[in-house]
């Protein structure tokens, strides 16, 4: 493998759907080795930039390099050296674990046997069932066959769209630890979620949003560099308690996040004259303090920059 | 080639175990078969006909007896001529024989001189022409036959197909129809289904060539459509009594160009679908429909408007059908289905050429 060249490299893509714009100007870097995670919500983009590094569709502007070939002009050759596993379910329904795998090590020029041990801790744990046919599998076991085919070839980089969406939470987890593995077996893996909280399973993430990168970072320095004071707050009538919120001149920004209501401090910004505001208004059972950023603040917060 | 037999296989795999699909891909060819071989035919097999007689005497006997005796006549007995009407109105009868009441001296005056006035009359319900026309012509043959023969000044040989068996003419309609469901609009629904699926895109992003992946498709298609081409002959054969004279190997050579033809279009038309439902009713309303309407399959081409010709002439089947008929009804020799062979290699070679170029390996 050459390590010289940068995993993914794309400089200023842009592409168009008629008059929607699903990607503007984004650039990003991927190294050898690591989990890149492309965060953002539906619609994004995220899917269009993997259409594009996978070479299924060629960008309007700028261009792009994976493996240190480029995704327009050596597109054969990329499509060899990379392992997709598209953000639907596309297997086949009605072939069996067994013969999907064989399909797509075929499809490769290689055999399930040759690169057994690449795949062997995520394919062991459905091989048991491997006379089951796809369409009959739980998500968590049709994202495990997928990946497995995705990687059969031994590819250099590894694309995977949502790989987690649509499955449970310990699954989820799994695969993460699954993709860990993969990593530290040297490949580099662009993949992409809705989800925040996946966030920090990633080396660095991208956040995204409406075709725009907002920024790139490793998850724990985008949270460190999360300038301003961020409040968590609750009460007995938390629909009451926002629209309290949102008459404060002194809040930045103020939205749900679980639990509590995360509410960003502005200038000026006194949390016990605050507290004592919302007291008189009547809210029960109060309780307000100071809490740490996670990425979902940050991404609000970029997003909210943006808009101003 | 490993490659390509481990594509076929697989592919072979998808139509196995789709069983109802593989089901009326290979009962379709039989069912069509004997349907329009046996439940349904243009052939008037019975007319049902009463008879007015004025005067009897021997002669009009002799005709009756030989009315009665005909498998494609029931006779329905002699009624008085005011019932004309009613019978007929009420459909229990198709035809009726009017007698002339000197029919014994008419008839002797026509053996003699081969000329005379009329001496009967057949008055034919017309509501359905097909029936009046063909109960009016046996009628003719058996009532006036001997007289005709030895004196018209026409003489009428049914070549090829004496009984006028509708079978025969149906055929080569199926087969032509038949081919184009199963190579084209299964191909082009199978491939389609892959872009649906959205596996398209993962077998995109691969080395192999989507066209290795699209011909592999096709293979599993040629065989059942060559074995529907087994089944039809050999029910053509034995069952309907098609006599097949032509060389079979002509019919075979053509038979294997039109099926290459039908994958071609299935390939054009997966390459504009991007839903199955989409390949299906291309398939339905721009291939069907034409092949029964224009390619002579139903309807005889010569009978066509002007503005239709030349829309049948583009249609594959038509020439297919052409050629089938010749070979396998009239016996003709390659040289005279030549000119039909050669439309259909360039058609199919225009088809192919087509679909390649449209044939992308992005999504756009």
């Amino acid at each position: 493998m050459d390590t010289s060249t940068l995993a993914i490299e794309v400089n200023g893509i842009s592409k168009s759907y008629g008059t929607v714009k699903a990607l503007e100007h984004v650039s990003l870097e991927v190294q050898r080795g690591e989990i890149f995670g492309l965060i953002g919500p539906d619609g994004a983009g995220k899917t269009t930039l993997f259409k594009i590094l996978v070479t299924l569709l060629n960008a309007d502007e700028g261009n792009a390099k994976v493996d240190g070939l480029d995704v327009v002009a050596d597109y054969r050759k990329v499509r060899s050296r990379v392992g997709y596993m598209p953000g639907k379910f596309s297997l086949y329904p009605d072939l069996t674990i067994e013969e999907n795998m064989e399909f797509f090590a075929t499809l490769f020029g290689v055999t399930v046997e040759q690169n057994y041990d690449l795949v062997a801790p995520i394919y062991k744990q459905i091989e048991p069932f491997k006379k089951r046919r796809a369409g009959r599998l739980s998500g968590g076991m049709k994202q495990k066959l997928a990946l497995s085919c995705a990687l059969i070839h031994k590819p250099s980089v590894l694309f995977l769209d949502e790989p987690t969406t649509g499955v449970d939470a310990v699954s989820r987890s799994e695969f993460w630890d699954m993709l860990h593995n993969l990593r530290e077996q040297g490949l580099s893996i662009l993949v992409s979620t809705p989800y925040m909280d996946e966030a920090s399973r990633c080396d660095r993430i991208a956040l995204c949003n409406n075709g725009r990168v907002l920024d790139i970072d490793s998850p724990q320095h985008m949270v460190e560099k999360f300038d301003g004071k961020l409040y968590g707050i609750k009460a007995h009538d938390m629909y009451a308690l926002l629209k309290s919120l949102r008459e404060e001149n002194s809040i930045a920004n103020c939205y749900t996040a679980g639990e509590y209501h995360h509410l960003l401090a502005d200038s000026g910004f006194d949390a016990q004259a605050i507290e004592q505001r919302l007291v008189d208004l009547g809210h029960e059972e109060l309780e307000i303090k100071p809490i740490v950023p996670d990425i979902e603040d940050v991404f609000i917060k970029l997003l909210s920059n943006e808009q101003h | 080639m490993r490659g390509f037999l481990k594509f076929v296989k697989k592919e072979t795999l998808h139509i196995l175990r789709d069983s109802r699909t593989m089901l009326i891909a290979l009962l379709m060819p039989v069912v069509q078969i004997l349907l329009f071989g046996f439940a349904i035919s243009t052939e008037v097999n019975n007319v049902n006909v009463a008879v007015v007689v004025p005067k009897w005497d021997e002669q009009i006997r002799q005709s009756i007896n030989k009315l009665s005796s005909n498998p494609y006549i029931t006779y329905k007995g002699a009624i008085a001529e005011h019932e004309i009407d009613q019978n007929l109105r009420s459909g229990k009868v198709d035809a009726i024989v009017v007698f002339a009441h000197d029919f014994d001296r008419l008839m002797t005056q026509w053996k003699q001189n081969g000329n005379g006035k009329a001496a009967m009359q057949f008055i034919m319900d017309a509501s359905n022409t097909n029936t009046a026309q063909a109960g009016a012509g046996y009628l003719n043959n058996i009532l006036a036959g001997e007289l005709m023969q030895s004196n018209s000044l026409v003489e009428t040989h049914m070549l090829f197909n004496p009984q006028m068996k509708s079978a025969f003419n149906f055929v080569p309609g199926i087969m032509g129809m038949i081919f184009i469901l199963i190579c084209a609009m299964l191909t082009s629904v199978a491939i389609v289904r892959e872009k649906e699926t959205g596996t398209m895109d993962v077998l995109l992003v691969s080395p192999v060539r989507p066209l290795t992946i699209i011909l592999a498709k096709m293979t599993p298609y040629f065989i059942l459509s060559c074995i529907n081409l087994t089944t039809i002959l050999l029910l053509a054969r034995f069952v309907l009594g098609i006599p097949m004279s032509g060389n079979l190997s002509s019919i075979i050579v053509v038979s294997l160009v039109y099926l290459l033809l039908s994958l071609s279009l299935g390939l054009l038309i997966s390459t504009i679908a991007k839903q199955q439902i989409v390949a299906l009713l291309i398939s339905a309303a721009v291939m069907i429909m034409p092949i029964v309407m224009l390619s002579g399959m139903m309807f005889p081409v010569e009978n066509m408007p002007a503005v239709l010709k030349p829309v049948s002439a583009i249609v594959p089947a038509r020439w297919y059908i052409d050629a089938m008929r010749k070979l396998l009804i009239q016996g003709a020799s390659f040289g005279l289905i030549l000119k039909d062979f050669l439309i259909l290699v360039g058609m199919t070679l225009a088809l192919l050429a087509i679909a390649l170029k449209n044939f992308k390996d992005k999504l756009e």
